[in-house]
């Protein structure tokens, strides 16, 4: 354990995002973000998306630069493999989701970090999204995310740090409970 | 017969149950006069409010009141709901407590010089009010309730009796696994009638620990102390369910491990019903089990380190720790409520308190009564029985006392015209 007198440096600002919440309690109508995306069709399964600006604090915001990600499927679905698969990137959100909630905990609870890796498995019955088999679901029969961590601290502790990290989690959230998603044409 | 005449009296005390009747001892122990109104009986929530075979989760020796304390010969039981409202009721009659019964307040305003009180037996005019009306006043049901199909039959843990008010081949779904909502599921799966039980977040805790009531511990160690202005997160800690923990009148732990094993099947927190009637569960099941296993691990730990500081090792069995709890690999994320399997829903999810009547500016934006520490932000009034109000124990019987004795402290200060800003109480 991180000895009283010693800070642990895991390159989370905590104090910024504790001073955050005591203001967004103060000013819930700031709390109200819309994060976006926007996404074009290049060829085939082929599409290219890309993250810009979103909404917060009251006004809308910008990140650094434009952040782009390619998505397709793999040859073996007669495609040209020209980008991970959107589920791969459903896999990619809740690590990092979880990842980044490991480290803002860790900092808050003065353990020092010393590496955490992340595998992740989603199974799924291809049954579902084919129309083979009605009773076989689109999506993920389930999601196995394994952690190895290395940290100053008791396994109880680290256990503890995971632990919470799914229960502050926005893309744990959105997997595992029920979100109204409409689509509709301009 | 309706009185007209408007009456005066120094303080009113809304609630005859055991938290505004310790007020009303605490009153009299200053020479405060004072009237207490009850819309029904004494202890009528214990008479209209509580399943047939609820226990209290807290020990009779816990369970004592200023001046009155536990003398049968059963310290270590669980008072029955009969044995609770006698006990209530005779406490009230030991201190000779000023009820008014079947007086419901109407309102509660102010007025230039303290406060009108308003019932449906006249009005009073006081300087000073005490709400123990009670945090449980109304059953905290999601809103997609209404989306549940009418042909299923709906409870809370309000209005909730026992198993032979469901059919009787009824699948049961019990949303909730605090307390109510444990007892609930076991209760009525032993009846012959197949549970699935909804859980979110919750408090696991062993009825007995290294052979000594969890009670015991809580109160000897001073966790149930632990005071509102020393905690790290309140607002959290006042929104806590009540710990997992009944009066099982044999002592064991009714915890989820011990329900999977009679055959009550756990699902995730119920996230909503869809258009064509599924129950939707979350897939956060073990993760909600894990919180609970860690939240536990540190409260024995806690009790732990003050046993060994107080010299308890010798005398206390060894630390131990209970299994963790069994999740299946792939808990079911939904029910369709439309097939049939399901005949019946009981909401043991959680209660709110009922403040329609007090017309005051003294409710924050979620319709909580604004206080610090019991002292509400109105002066000359004060809020008893509140999850957490002063202490981790002041939604307790046993915190009712502590709570009262700083509360009319505080009254009585106010009434001697020292200031309407907070007086430091003697801790």
């Amino acid at each position: 354990m991180a000895d009283a007198r010693s800070i642990a440096n895991n390159g989370v600002n905590v104090a910024a995002l504790l001073a955050a919440r005591e203001e967004l309690t103060k000013a819930p109508a700031a709390a109200q973000f819309k994060w976006r995306a926007a996404c074009e069709w290049k060829d085939g399964t082929h599409s290219h998306s890309t993250v810009e600006g979103f909404y917060g604090l009251g006004e809308e915001q910008h990140h650094k630069r434009t952040f782009t990600f390619d998505a397709d499927h793999p040859e073996i679905f007669a495609s040209e493999d020209k980008g991970a698969t959107p589920v791969e990137y459903v896999l990619v959100g809740l690590a990092s989701c979880l990842t980044a909630g490991i480290a803002a905990i860790a900092q808050n609870r003065n353990i020092q970090l010393r590496s955490v890796t992340a595998t992740l498995e989603g199974d799924m019955d291809l049954q579902g999204i084919l129309g083979i088999d009605d009773d076989v679901r689109n999506g993920f029969g389930g999601i196995k995310v394994t952690y190895k961590i290395d940290a100053d601290a008791k396994r109880e502790d680290i256990e503890a740090l995971v632990a919470q990290s799914q229960k502050r989690s926005a893309v744990y959230d959105i997997v595992t409970n029920p979100t109204n998603v409409t689509v509709v044409v301009d | 017969m309706r009185t007209t005449a408007i009456r005066n009296v120094t303080t009113v005390v809304i609630g005859a149950g055991h938290a505004g009747l310790a007020t009303s001892r605490c009153l009299c122990d200053r020479s405060i006069d004072h009237v207490v109104l009850e819309r029904g009986e004494i202890a009528h929530t214990w008479r209209t409010e509580r399943w047939d075979s609820l226990r209290l989760l807290t020990p009779n020796w816990q369970s004592r009141l200023p001046g009155f304390t536990y003398n049968g010969d059963d310290p270590d039981g669980y008072r029955t709901v009969a044995e609770v409202i006698e006990f209530i009721a005779s406490y009230a009659r030991a201190i000779s407590a000023p009820v008014l019964t079947h007086t419901t307040v109407t309102s509660v305003r102010s007025t230039e010089t303290g406060y009108l009180v308003r019932t449906d037996q006249g009005d009073w005019l006081c300087r000073a009010v005490v709400v123990a009306s009670g945090a449980c006043n109304v059953a905290d049901v999601p809103r997609f309730a209404n989306k549940v199909p009418r042909s299923i039959m709906q409870l809370t843990a309000q209005n909730y009796r026992n198993p032979e008010q469901l059919a009787p081949d009824s699948g049961v779904l019990v949303v909730g696994a605090s307390s109510s909502g444990t007892q609930i599921a076991h209760e009525i799966h032993r009846s012959g009638r197949p549970v699935i039980l909804s859980v979110g977040e919750h408090i696991r805790a062993p009825r007995v620990y290294r052979g000594k009531d969890l009670e015991w511990w809580m109160d000897a160690a001073g966790v149930l102390d632990d005071r509102y202005d020393e905690v790290d997160d309140l607002a959290r800690a006042r929104r806590v369910a009540s710990l997992q923990l009944a009066g099982t009148p044999d002592r064991s732990t009714l915890d989820l491990n011990a329900l999977t094993e009679t055959g009550v099947k756990l699902v995730g927190r119920i996230g909503g019903i869809s258009e064509n009637g599924k129950a939707q569960f979350s897939g956060s099941l073990r993760n909600v089990c894990v919180l609970s296993d860690l939240k536990m691990g540190r409260l024995l730990d806690r009790i732990d380190e003050w046993a060994q500081r107080n010299g308890f090792d010798a005398k206390a069995n060894p630390p131990h720790r209970l299994p963790p709890t069994r999740v299946e690999p792939a808990p079911p994320l939904g029910v369709d409520l439309a097939s049939g399997e399901i005949k019946a829903i009981i909401w043991a999810t959680g209660y709110r308190p009922d403040y329609s009547w007090l017309e005051l500016p003294v409710l924050d934006r979620k319709g909580r009564l604004r206080h610090d520490g019991g002292v509400v932000s109105s002066p000359g009034m004060y809020l008893m029985g509140a999850q957490f109000m002063r202490r981790r124990k002041s939604a307790l019987i046993d915190g009712a006392g502590d709570d009262a004795r700083d509360l009319s402290a505080h009254l009585t200060s106010y009434l001697d015209g020292i200031g309407t800003t907070m007086v430091n109480i003697a801790q």
